[in-house]
């Protein structure tokens, strides 16, 4: 008691000191921390706001309306986005239609019946479609699959499912199909991984359970592992939708892009992200760059809805296990 | 009996139905990079690394304006993406509790789903249009914005991954814990992190659409910043689109160059971290 009142001792002793050096230290590593914190969700505000922005004068002028009408005629200066909200969703939902189908199929191999020496290397090569640039996506389209497609498989399904409104007209090669297929070989990576994981999240006792009752092993797939990890696997499919939507530059030198809604899949569409692409460095009217923005915006709104639903879903299944963050 | 029969044959014709789905899914990668390889080998000489684009029409040339702006652009986003990626990363990591941390987490997976076209409008918007001219620095801005959310989940991911003893130890020996942060749990994991920050920059490499409006690409060598650039996946856009025989060619060699680029990255990245994996047990 007495020794700390000595007026001989000095006022900062030196572990006093270090102790408040540490204190220092801590202090500006956790500020420069939350700066970089912090910025994640500034940036997010900016981007809202730079995009309501650009948009302001055509959701003035247009309002909700913007949705529901079909001219785009940037020389009268007059926007409706109807048909590129139209070329999103079908390309997109052509995409889903394709990809779901298989890449669920390769899931399931992988996770319950190949050999586990292949299971690793299959999806690491099928991982790799992801890795591939979309512009380079875009490249083969023209060069090689539309070709194909025009030449092969358009007049082959022209010729057997005729019947149907959407394999009639004349044929192009870049169409709403061609930009489909592509968008589901796009998205295919991703739905499977996704899909893998949640089905590595099932207990194995679902398995066993359905096995020892004598189920086959596609029956304990059907009945006891696919039921289990359904919300997931809306997920991972939710997941592919958020993608296809917003890829912008193989469905931009694929679909054709024409201001049209069309019943036939040989015919050209547009998307809003195509739109954007096309169109954003060349517009010279506020009111063209405007509309192209509301369109960012609304492109930005329903990705943002899409995934965070997605990720709901997989939560729910795989809550805790990680599945889904690795595949963004 | 003969029910169980036939729900064994049902049962193997669905797997052989899978077996052909993986054969389907697998077609596409080796026909896109067997394509690549047979119409952009051929192209691929010194010159196309070395030499500015011919004259449009005109054979030879190259595209070295295109690789350096790429460099130039993705090495600036880098420079800005990285530092808030891995630095908020460490935040979510080190004060789990902070509400701060949820709202930068959720952000974070909030962006990486944003089209990355419209973080291209987005980088007009900001930095194009109050400047009244393109620039490869708002390309740069683009790219970093994409990058962010994926170093800072991998970073938060591969920081929880260590052991809450390494940090107690630091703690224990009077490390403060800003030290006991950065030499003690960052470096442990830092291999995975790296890996991480190369793995975005592979993503963000390829990607086209946020540059079409902000660095907006260029026939000409350029090290401005505050100018139009060249950017590898811009040239094979442009040169894809194009008219000219010539310039398909180009567009097929540069496609090969560019996924070389991101494969190699990738692959490195992947690499470099099962190695340290092994060798520390």
């Amino acid at each position: 008691m007495t020794a700390t009142t000595e007026p001989a001792r000095p006022p900062a002793s030196p572990p006093t000191a270090s102790l408040e050096r540490a204190d220092y230290g801590d202090r500006v590593f956790k500020g420069v921390l939350t700066l970089a914190a912090l910025s994640v969700p500034i940036l997010l505000g900016f981007l809202v706001y730079e995009l309501w922005d650009g948009a302001a004068l055509a959701i003035a002028r247009y309002g909700f309306g913007f949705v529901t009408t079909s001219t785009w005629d940037p020389v009268a200066e007059d926007f409706g986005a109807l048909p590129l909200i139209f070329g999103t969703l079908a390309s997109s939902l052509l995409a889903l239609l394709i990809a779901v189908p298989l890449s669920l199929g390769v899931a399931i191999y992988l996770t319950e019946f190949a050999p586990k020496s292949l299971r690793q290397p299959v999806a690491f090569l099928i991982g790799l479609l992801a890795a591939i640039p979309s512009v380079v996506y875009g490249l083969w389209g023209i060069f090689v699959l539309v070709p194909l497609l025009r030449a092969h498989v358009f007049p082959f399904l022209r010729d057997t499912l005729g019947f149907l409104p959407f394999f009639q007209g004349p044929i192009y090669g870049p169409s709403m199909l061609a930009a489909g297929i592509i968008l589901a070989i796009m998205v295919m990576p991703y739905i499977m991984s996704v899909g893998r994981e949640v089905l590595l999240a099932v207990p194995n006792t679902q398995r066993e359970a359905a096995l020892a009752l004598g189920a086959t092993r596609w029956e304990a797939v059907t009945t006891a592992v696919l039921p289990y990890a359904r919300s997931g696997i809306v997920g991972a499919v939710i997941l592919g939708l958020g993608r296809a939507l917003g890829e912008t530059m193989a469905v931009t030198m694929l679909i054709g892009n024409r201001h049209e809604i069309a019943a036939s899949l040989f015919a050209p569409g547009y998307t809003m992200a195509a739109a954007i692409a096309n169109e954003f460095s060349e517009a010279v009217g506020d009111l063209h760059l405007s509309a192209l923005a509301y369109v960012a915006f609304l492109l930005f709104l329903v990705t943002v809805i899409v995934n965070a639903g997605a990720r709901l879903l997989i939560w729910r299944v795989a809550r805790g296990s990680g599945a889904g963050s690795s595949a963004l | 009996m003969n029910r169980r029969t036939l729900r064994r044959a049902f049962s193997n014709l669905m797997v052989g139905l899978m077996i052909g789905a993986v054969v389907v899914a697998l077609l596409p990668l080796f026909v896109i990079l067997i394509n690549l390889i047979l119409k952009g080998a051929g192209s691929l000489s010194a010159d196309f690394f070395t030499k500015m684009p011919a004259p449009a029409g005109e054979s030879g040339g190259g595209v070295a304006h295109a690789l350096v702006g790429t460099l130039i652009i993705v090495g600036m986003a880098g420079l800005i993406g990285l530092p808030i990626g891995i630095g908020g990363g460490i935040y979510c990591a080190e004060y789990p509790n902070s509400r701060l941390t949820w709202v930068t987490r959720f952000v974070a997976d909030v962006m990486n789903g944003t089209p990355s076209i419209v973080v291209g409008v987005f980088a007009w918007a900001w930095i194009v249009a109050q400047q009244k001219h393109f620039s490869a620095l708002a390309g740069s801005v683009a790219l970093a914005l994409l990058m962010i959310p994926m170093v800072l989940r991998t970073t938060e991911e591969m920081i929880k991954l260590v052991p809450n003893s390494l940090r107690e130890a630091a703690l224990a020996l009077g490390y403060p814990r800003w030290r006991t942060s950065l030499s003690v749990v960052v470096r442990a994991t830092l291999p995975g992190i790296m890996t991480g920050a190369l793995l975005a920059v592979a993503r963000i490499a390829g990607e086209t659409a946020p540059l079409l409006f902000t660095a907006l690409g260029s026939q000409y060598l350029s090290f401005n910043i505050d100018q139009p650039m060249a950017a590898l996946p811009l040239t094979v856009f442009t040169y894809a689109t194009g008219p000219y025989e010539e310039w398909h060619q180009y567009a097929w060699a540069a496609a090969l160059v560019l996924i070389m680029l991101v494969f190699f990255l990738s692959l490195g990245a992947r690499l470099a971290v099962r190695r340290r994996f092994t060798l520390n047990g």
